[in-house]
């Protein structure tokens, strides 16, 4: 039953999972979903570009990340829309840039489908190592810089003061969450991303007492909706990413219905107590 | 940013250093030092720039003008005047000690027993009262045994008598660890009684001095007295001296009746006479 291009799926699926997890914990406590998202939007514009200019598809789509990254935060320092409007113009603007792009080159046959939700079944040995490797830098970094960049996002004034360098570590946050995106995107597919990076994240929160905790559990959580998604996908015949994050969708509402479940039934035992 | 070499010199120097927002200055023309050993404790009206003026000596903001100098390789421990942990992040208090550097569990348990929370390690830091966050705030910054505690308004939503209590602890901090002290009060009169300098600020420096117990002042020795005797040792007065007057348009009149815009010239830096009106106004004693 167990084809080799689904054990390659459910390979890659699990990596991706470990390190979106850990990195979405910050992006949940920043409050930085839909920043996730227009990164991930622009990740569109790097496939055309990647198929342009006939480079590797995962650089340009970092590549291209990184430099929204970049024009988001000198935007930001600029007093003029506000951050969720911004957001908001260079996501979709990225995206139908993107989209434009694809459709003038007619020379291009472009599976548009798998590129807005993803196409992990057609993973290769080679999309493997990519995934590994780029996943084991991107948590070897995070590892790297946790403490600071955790001191920075329960309060910037006090990372600052005391020597945290916060803007400095936020730059190479960036710089993650771009890398996370471009190995993601073959999984679960451009718009879907950020479920990805999120809701193992949310889901954990119930579960953990610190953020080492939470990082851990989003990382486990992340892996079971994969591997959940896509036996659900092989069983009904569902495509594989959306699946994924239903799976994820399950695991949210699991642990959160079940923790108040627990919280309810252990209250009036310690109501009743002296 | 350059910085301060010698190990002899003052930890942090402010010289005419002010910011600006936009049009207006949210500070401006503050000199000040804070050495090893020393309580300085700075005072003033809402708004009138006292956590910008700590921020600048903490280099979180830059001044736009002026010079803020900080000795090399400066250890600090910061109590910011807010701190919102949102529901989404889960924290202990255990966890929060060891936000910028790592600690054993025994320097834990003594940093919280000595602001009196030591019952809180496992607690988690959104569920704290007002009280209780000031005390494992202060207990964090003790424990990374800085060379300068910067110090935000500490005893907001702190009890009186905790209030006393915690002011013992800095200044017990300051003779054990030797560091300097550079404190917001929230309290325009009544600064800890160890305080070595107060400087007063209202969009500058309106005045600066040294506090006068309140043991030795009969106006608040009544004031005190019903809170007991004992307790007030650990408090003092500090008396303001002003040569000009806030108006309400922002203007400013000095004391030989001139007007200006603001008061960062060079009429302020005399001896002060003269109490602030109307919005700016403080009550002095």
């Amino acid at each position: 039953m167990l084809d080799d291009f689904f054990v390659r799926a459910i390979v890659a699926g699990i990596g991706v999972a470990l390190v979106a997890g850990p990195l979405g914990c910050f992006i949940v406590w920043r409050r930085m979903a839909y920043f996730g998202d227009t990164l991930s939007h622009s990740a569109l514009l790097g496939v055309a570009l990647s198929l342009l200019l006939e480079i590797n598809t995962t650089l340009a789509v970092f590549g291209m990340s990184v430099l929204l990254s970049v024009i988001l935060l000198v935007l930001s320092k600029r007093q003029t829309l506000s951050s969720d409007a911004l957001l908001g113009l260079l996501a979709h603007s990225s995206l139908a840039i993107g989209l434009v792009c694809l459709a003038f080159m007619t020379w291009v046959r472009m599976d548009l489908l798998g590129l807005l939700f993803g196409d992990i079944l057609a993973v290769t040995r080679n999309d493997i190592v990519v995934v590994y490797a780029g996943g084991g830098i991107v948590l070897a970094v995070l590892i790297l810089i946790w403490r600071r960049l955790f001191a920075g996002t329960v309060n910037a004034d006090l990372a600052e003061a005391e020597g945290m360098k916060p803007e400095t570590i936020n730059i190479v946050f960036m710089l993650l969450m771009a890398a996370v995106i471009a190995i993601a995107m073959k999984v679960v597919g451009v718009l879907l991303i950020t479920a990805l990076l999120i809701m193992p994240a949310a889901a954990a929160r119930r579960l953990a007492k610190t953020p080492e905790q939470m990082a851990v559990v989003a990382a486990g959580l992340g892996a079971i909706a994969v591997i959940g998604g896509l036996f659900g996908s092989l069983e009904w015949d569902t495509p594989s990413g959306p699946s994924i994050v239903v799976a994820a969708l399950f695991l949210f509402l699991l642990c959160h219905v079940l923790v108040d479940a627990i919280m309810r039934a252990r209250a009036p035992r310690e109501g009743k107590a002296p | 940013m350059s910085q301060i070499s010698s190990q002899e010199g003052p930890l942090v120097q402010l010289t005419r250093a002010g910011v600006r927002q936009g049009d207006s200055w949210r500070v401006r023309g503050v000199d000040l030092t804070v050495a090893a050993g020393q309580i300085v404790t700075l005072i003033g009206p809402n708004g009138s720039g006292k956590s910008t003026t700590a921020k600048m000596a903490l280099g979180i903001l830059q001044p736009s003008e002026g010079e803020a100098l900080r000795r090399k390789g400066l250890v600090v421990g910061y109590v910011p005047q807010k701190l919102h942990i949102d529901w989404t992040m889960p924290l202990t208090v255990s966890r929060f000690l060891e936000l910028t550097n790592r600690l054993s569990k025994s320097e834990k348990n003594a940093a919280l027993e000595r602001t009196g929370v030591g019952h809180l390690l496992s607690s988690s830091v959104g569920s704290l009262s007002g009280g209780e966050l000031q005390r494992v705030l202060l207990a964090r910054a003790i424990a990374r045994k800085p060379d300068l505690l910067v110090l935000d308004e500490p005893v907001q939503g702190v009890d009186y008598s905790g209030e006393i209590k915690m002011y013992d602890l800095i200044s017990k901090m300051r003779t054990e660890l030797g560091c300097g002290v550079l404190m917001i009060s929230h309290d325009l009169h009544v600064v800890m009684a160890a305080t070595d300098h107060v400087v007063c600020l209202n969009g500058h420096v309106c005045c600066r001095g040294t506090p006068v117990s309140v043991t030795q002042s009969d106006e608040f020795k009544s004031l005190f007295g019903h809170k007991g005797g004992a307790g007030a040792a650990g408090l003092a007065v500090y008396e303001h001296h002003h040569d000009h007057v806030h108006l309400e348009d922002g203007r400013v009149r000095h004391a030989d009746g001139s007007i200006s815009d603001d008061c960062a010239g060079e009429h302020c830096h005399g001896d002060h006479d003269h109490p602030h009106t109307a919005a700016k106004e403080h009550h002095h004693a």
